[in-house]
């Protein structure tokens, strides 16, 4: 489905610092599918992660999106791939202080021009299915961890997207929330949607949901698993 | 078309919730904003309102006004000259005038004395512009004394004080009948001060007045026109120098709003590096601050009309009082005509809101282009 | 010179807009040199993102390239006391030789606006940026005639000094005297409501197929421009009288005065968005061929085409409505 030949992301090129965050990665990502990127941090995973869900453009090589090649693709119709196919969850949850859970959850599907009572109806049916509808009307900084946590799932399937994908999902949160993520991945993938986390937390790559974990290490694939 | 209503509206709902959510970093912005379109509009409103009254008050003047010039000063006219000019084909009305200037030492003013085509006061009345009934605490009934030419005294009655609507013109004039106004001046019957007539048909008196210099080539024919004209032009030129004057706070303003806008915290570059990383796209942010300037000036230009308005129409332009007032001791309370036209609006428009737009686009863009990665990284 | 406060707002929005312009015009010099889109590189999204900037510049020249012609000519009307024999707008664009010349120049760099926005907009829908050279080869062009406008603007009103003696609109367009202004009103009135009628049916004709069919696009740029023209031929002819009621009163700015409920700004209004789809349409069918650009410039073209004839539409509703309306008979 996403297919990566050899990928090369250099940040800062041609200055002192410069900085091979991905270097000569080539992969092929199925549909349908939980696929988890492991590896310590500054192994390149996120810069990864970055490329697959076209919110950054590679220095060098080629990226195909089902047989569409996107790589340098202006960035208007880069924009209009990703919030029609991607939805993120990050590291941060970063979420908008200051706005609703409702809001929040809207927020992406904004631009998009839909009629905004038929929106809101959608992001209540979503939170209702996550469990937080409760708390819509709550400012996102007055949240717990596991209810920011599924507000930004939430966010990331407004736009009912097939390839949700997370960078470190599990970083602030406990055992327990850790696990029912997990979980909520696992209805993702029975729902056909195509996952793909970045993580170093062996809850999450040794998950029995995971269909298949890749190894980066200095921005190179250093191992396949399962 | 739906589809691009909807965008708009859902972007405008978001502007203005995150405009309300950092109050008080726009609350300045919007006090400055609003100061200027202020300041900007009482001096346009109220030199364009004076403008109106003085084509108003004009419309009753004569066509036309001769003057006699001797070594270029202004001279008498002998009443020859009158029966000269009822000649002139095209002329249906001649009249000469007697007017002068009397200086009051004891309340170091200027009046005017006039004698009035019509309903002149009776001998030994005179009425009396509220600005001398003020200064000087006369009422109807009381005396009050001149100097006449040769030292006497010379004592005259007020029967009335001309009404204040009429203030911006009468404050310092005296209506006097005609004798008691040559006693005072000295001056032998048949002299006049200047010669009013009206001319038939308006677009002749051009010609008219070319047929007065050649017939009385001493005289100098003055037509309403030009004093309409000049008295536009005064008034555009003073209006127009403080205008310049301001122009040093439009550049002050200019660099605040810039230094506003590109000032952005750290907060709202994470608040867009957000959007821009869920799916917001440059020319949706761009789209964003647009709104925002353009919520931030409808209300400043809103709040400064109409607090300009109130101003100069209803405070009778308060603050500039001791600009305007000078050395003046007859000066007038008048209540101006609220009169705006969409014209200044639109020059009020250019002249703040273009530069506000201006100073503001280079670090909107700046802001929408904040890269959405490095909101992955943090 | 004149201290009108209108004076100074246009001098400085203009100065302001040519630097804007200016400034985008360096900016994008980069872009010509530089641009690669397949490369990955740092120096390319950075040109990608000035683009934006760019184009946002021009938007807003655009914008207020519209108002401040419209402003300019409230002003020059205005002003117009202060000049002997000058009743309106007409005699105060005749007290120096800038007058005229400024007012064709900002109709023309309106215009040049509205193109290059309409180029902007179909390249920016392609997913190749293939117009991106020809575009900013384009503001190139457009830029001296940008500063050109704010020179002769300049020159103007710094030369307009009172009590001028010239021609009021009544002997300026009159049919006696000679000139541009007057050459127009010497243009009898039927015949040119037939050629007004005739212009504006042929240029509804080919709208109407260039939308259904998406050809013509040359002969509908052609039709618009001359249409525009012939709009305002006929105001100056016999669409003022008609609204003043006077056979010898042919000026065009009259008809913006509140006297006349400021009907010109609407008609002007039509014929400049008339001309500017129009021209619109044949200004995009030389990059018909570029593959990217297949499916959107018909589409594109075919949308202008439709808003063009709505435009002149409405003028022509207009002019019929003027003419019942009033009491002057040919």
């Amino acid at each position: 489905m996403i297919e990566l030949r050899d990928i090369r992301k250099v940040f800062n090129a041609g200055k002192p610092h410069a900085l091979t965050a991905v270097d000569g990665v080539s992969l092929s990502l199925d549909a349908r599918a939980v696929t988890v990127f492991q590896g310590p941090s500054g192994s390149g995973k996120t810069t990864l992660l970055a490329l697959v869900g076209c919110m950054t453009r590679p220095t060098e090589g080629r990226i195909l999106l089902g047989d569409r090649e996107i790589t340098s693709l202006p960035e208007r119709f880069l924009t209009d791939v990703r919030r029609t196919t991607f939805g993120f969850i990050f590291q941060q949850f970063n979420l908008v202080r200051g706005i609703s859970v409702l809001e929040n959850v809207m927020l992406p599907a904004y631009p998009l021009g839909e009629h905004h009572t038929a929106l809101k109806k959608r992001a209540r049916v979503l939170l209702d299915l996550f469990g937080i509808l409760p708390r819509e009307s709550s400012k996102s900084e007055w949240l717990s961890g596991g209810e920011a946590q599924r507000t930004a799932i939430c966010r990331a399937l407004i736009n009912d997207p097939q390839i949700i994908i997370a960078d470190e999902p599990t970083a602030h949160l406990d055992t327990k929330l850790s696990r029912e993520f997990m979980d909520i991945v696992g209805r993702l993938k029975t729902e056909q949607k195509t996952v793909i986390i970045a993580s170093h937390d062996t809850l999450v790559y040794g998950s029995p949901v995971v269909d298949r974990v890749i190894t980066i290490r200095d921005g190179k694939i250093e191992a396949e698993g399962r | 078309m739906g589809n691009w209503f909807e965008r708009q509206r859902n972007i405008i709902d978001f502007t203005l919730s995150s405009l309300f959510r950092r109050k008080g970093k726009n609350l300045s912005l919007l006090l400055v904003y609003t100061l200027l379109v202020f300041l900007l509009a009482s001096v346009m409103f109220f030199t364009h309102a004076l403008r109106k009254e003085a084509s108003l008050v004009l419309q009753g003047a004569p066509e036309m006004v001769v003057q006699r010039m001797a070594a270029g000063r202004h001279e008498l006219v002998p009443e020859r000259y009158i029966n000269a000019i009822s000649g002139i084909r095209g002329v249906s009305a001649v009249r000469g005038r007697l007017w002068g200037y009397y200086y009051d030492a004891f309340m170091s003013a200027n009046y005017t004395l006039l004698v009035p085509g019509s309903d002149a006061p009776a001998p030994g009345y005179i009425s009396i512009g509220s600005g001398i009934a003020r200064s000087r605490l006369a009422a109807p009934g009381d005396l009050i004394s001149f100097r006449s030419y040769d030292g006497e005294p010379m004592v005259l009655m007020v029967q009335e004080v001309l009404s204040s609507g009429s203030e911006l013109v009468s404050s310092d004039l005296i209506l006097i009948s005609e004798q008691d106004f040559l006693k005072l001046f000295g001056m032998s019957p048949g002299m006049f001060t200047d010669i009013v007539l009206t001319v038939r048909n308006s677009k002749e008196v051009a010609t008219v007045a070319g047929k007065v210099l050649t017939l009385l080539p001493d005289t100098r024919p003055i037509m309403k026109s030009e004093i309409l004209r000049t008295y536009d032009t005064i008034f555009d030129w003073r209006s127009g120098i403080i205008v310049v004057i301001l122009s040093s706070a439009v550049l002050a303003f200019i660099i605040f709003a810039w230094d506003k806008a590109s000032g952005l915290s750290s907060e709202e570059r994470k608040e867009i590096g957000i959007l821009k990383a869920i799916g917001w796209e440059t020319s949706d942010v761009l789209l964003m601050k647009f709104w925002e300037g353009a919520a931030v000036s409808l209300t400043s230009f809103l709040a400064g009309v109409l607090l300009a308005y109130v101003h100069v129409f209803f405070t009778s332009v308060m603050l500039f009082e001791p600009v305007l007032k000078g050395w003046s001791t007859l000066y007038p309370s008048f209540k101006l005509i609220p009169f705006i036209s969409p014209y200044q609006v639109a020059t009020l428009f250019f002249l703040t809101v273009v530069p506000y737009t201006v100073a503001t686009i280079v670090p909107s863009w700046r802001a929408a282009t904040i890269d959405p990665d490095s909101v992955m990284r943090s | 010179m004149i201290l009108h406060p209108a004076i100074i707002a246009l001098l400085v929005s203009s100065i302001l807009i040519t630097a804007l312009v200016l400034f985008a015009f360096w900016y994008g010099v980069k872009i010509l040199r530089f641009w690669d889109l397949r490369s990955g590189s740092s120096l390319q999204l950075d040109l990608e993102r000035r683009t934006y900037l760019i184009s946002t510049v021009l938007a807003y020249v655009f914008g207020f390239q519209l108002v401040s012609l419209f402003l300019l000519i409230y002003t020059a009307d205005s002003l117009s006391t202060l000049f002997t024999g000058a009743m309106c707008a007409a005699g105060t664009f005749n007290a120096n030789d800038y007058g005229y010349p400024l007012l064709v120049l900002k109709l023309i760099n309106f215009l040049l606006a509205g193109l290059w926005l309409t180029i902007n907009h179909a390249d920016n829908r392609a997913y190749d940026y293939p117009l991106i050279r020809k575009k900013y080869a384009f503001l190139l062009l457009l830029a001296p005639f940008i500063v050109l406008e704010t020179f002769l603007q300049a020159r103007y009103f710094l030369g307009l000094t009172p009590d001028v003696i010239t021609s009021c609109c009544g002997s300026l367009f009159s049919a006696n005297s000679s000139g541009v202004g007057a050459d127009l009103a010497a243009l009898p009135a039927v015949p040119t409501q037939y050629v007004f009628t005739g212009i504006m049916a042929t240029t509804t004709a080919l709208g109407i197929a260039v939308a259904v069919t998406g050809r013509g696009g040359y002969a509908f740029f052609l039709a618009a421009g001359a249409a525009f023209i012939m709009g305002i031929a006929s105001l100056i002819s016999f669409i003022s009288p008609a609204i003043y009621e006077l056979p010898t009163h042919h000026c065009p700015f009259c008809v913006l005065q509140k006297e006349y409920g400021y009907i010109g700004y609407l008609f002007y209004s039509t014929l400049l968005g008339g001309a500017v789809t129009g021209m619109g349409v044949g200004i995009l069918k030389p990059f018909r061929s570029i593959p990217s650009m297949a499916v959107i410039i018909p589409s594109m073209q075919r949308r202008l085409a439709v808003y063009s004839v709505l435009f002149y539409a409405s003028a022509c509703l207009l002019t019929l409505v003027a003419v019942l309306r009033s009491n002057l008979r040919w």
